[in-house]
């Protein structure tokens, strides 16, 4: 699985964008993005925006679990409570896709199974718990670009513990 | 002997308590709307959070005495150095630095803090100056001087080293530079 992460502001402005692979089911930590859909990842979760605006009053919880599916990218999202979007696009590698189904409800192959949902969970909990510290900072600004590179390891640290 | 006699002090010593984080962002603020206001020339703004942290020590001495019942004086700078460290910090910001690194004339200790409530959270701007020149908790500097200066020291305060720019530990350098006399008041002739 390869994950594409994104922090969108209150202006529909990007934040803070990191991609990364899974490192569950002996996963090196590597995107198997190709080069052109690193391109459309962009826009593919930019696009969700809009479905965004209209599930987030729906369930009033944070976490709005997989909120749009393009072709075999899935978008979960999880909503701060400043209005702050969270977006996280996962894409199931081929090849897992088609494996045994043994492991199908395992983190990195099944996009919508419980487990994988609760995986998801667990590493915007931990984003968000780092974003709020990050922001904390006096030499932060509202729908600033967030540069902090500690903030960006910790990121990297979440996605290898939970994906 | 007094060394455990400071640290007890301080223990007793009861304040009122305020919430960290409004310590935290209140001086975080400061100190970038310094940053802002004089265009990022962070020498300026280390001399400014000095001169405020002055203007706090002035006053904070006499609220320090009057709390901590020390009615005694320092017999020399060391004790002197023990009080700073395990009443005033432990008082004002809880915290109870360590003092280290004399030299051999008793006239320059330092402090090192393991923990810094200013710092939480905090991460320098990234412009390739500020880890540099700014030195973020300065106005603590400000605070042992002015204090100090009212009962009878000059002393010289500066940080050497910061965890907020990538050193290992926070360290403030104090130097004593004189005993300050009582003067007499000028004569009218």
């Amino acid at each position: 699985m390869s994950y594409y992460f994104a922090i969108v502001g209150t202006q529909d402005n990007p934040l803070f964008e990191y991609e990364f692979g899974t490192s569950k089911q002996g996963g090196d930590g590597q995107s198997r993005f190709t080069e052109q859909a690193r391109h459309l990842n962009q826009f593919v979760l930019h696009s969700s925006l809009d479905i965004v605006e209209e599930v987030q009053w729906t369930s009033g919880q944070l976490y709005l679990k997989v909120i749009d599916k393009f072709f075999n990218n899935y978008i979960s999202c999880f909503m701060t409570a400043g209005n702050v979007k969270l977006m996280l696009l996962h894409q199931p590698t081929a090849v897992a896709a088609g494996a045994s189904t043994r492991n199908s409800t395992s983190v990195g192959v099944n996009p919508t199974s419980p487990q994988t949902e609760e995986a998801i969970k667990n590493f915007f909990t931990e984003v968000y718990e780092n974003y709020v510290k990050a922001i904390m900072s006096p030499f932060y600004k509202v729908n600033m670009e967030i540069q902090s590179p500690v903030f960006r390891q910790r990121v990297a640290a979440a996605g290898r513990k939970y994906l | 002997m007094a060394s455990s006699k400071a640290s007890r002090l301080g223990e007793e010593t009861r304040m009122d308590k305020v919430n960290a984080e409004l310590v935290v962002l209140t001086y975080g603020t400061i100190v970038a709307q310094l940053c802002k206001d004089f265009d990022s020339d962070y020498v300026e703004v280390n001399k400014q959070l000095d001169k405020m942290g002055y203007n706090i020590g002035l006053r904070l001495i006499e609220d320090y005495l009057a709390k901590s019942n020390t009615v005694r004086r320092c017999a020399n700078f060391r004790e002197t150095a023990e009080m700073i460290a395990k009443v005033g910090f432990k008082i004002f910001l809880n915290i109870t630095p360590t003092i280290t690194n004399w030299t051999s004339d008793g006239k320059q200790f330092s402090l090192v803090f393991d923990e810094n409530p200013f710092a939480d959270f905090v991460e320098l701007p990234d412009d390739g100056r500020a880890q540099d020149e700014l030195w973020y908790s300065n106005i603590l500097c400000g605070v042992l001087r002015g204090a100090l200066e009212m009962v009878q020291m000059q002393v010289e305060a500066h940080f050497i080293s910061d965890v907020l720019r990538g050193n290992d530990t926070t360290e403030m350098r104090i130097s004593l530079i004189r005993y300050i006399d009582d003067e007499l008041p000028p004569e009218d002739d």
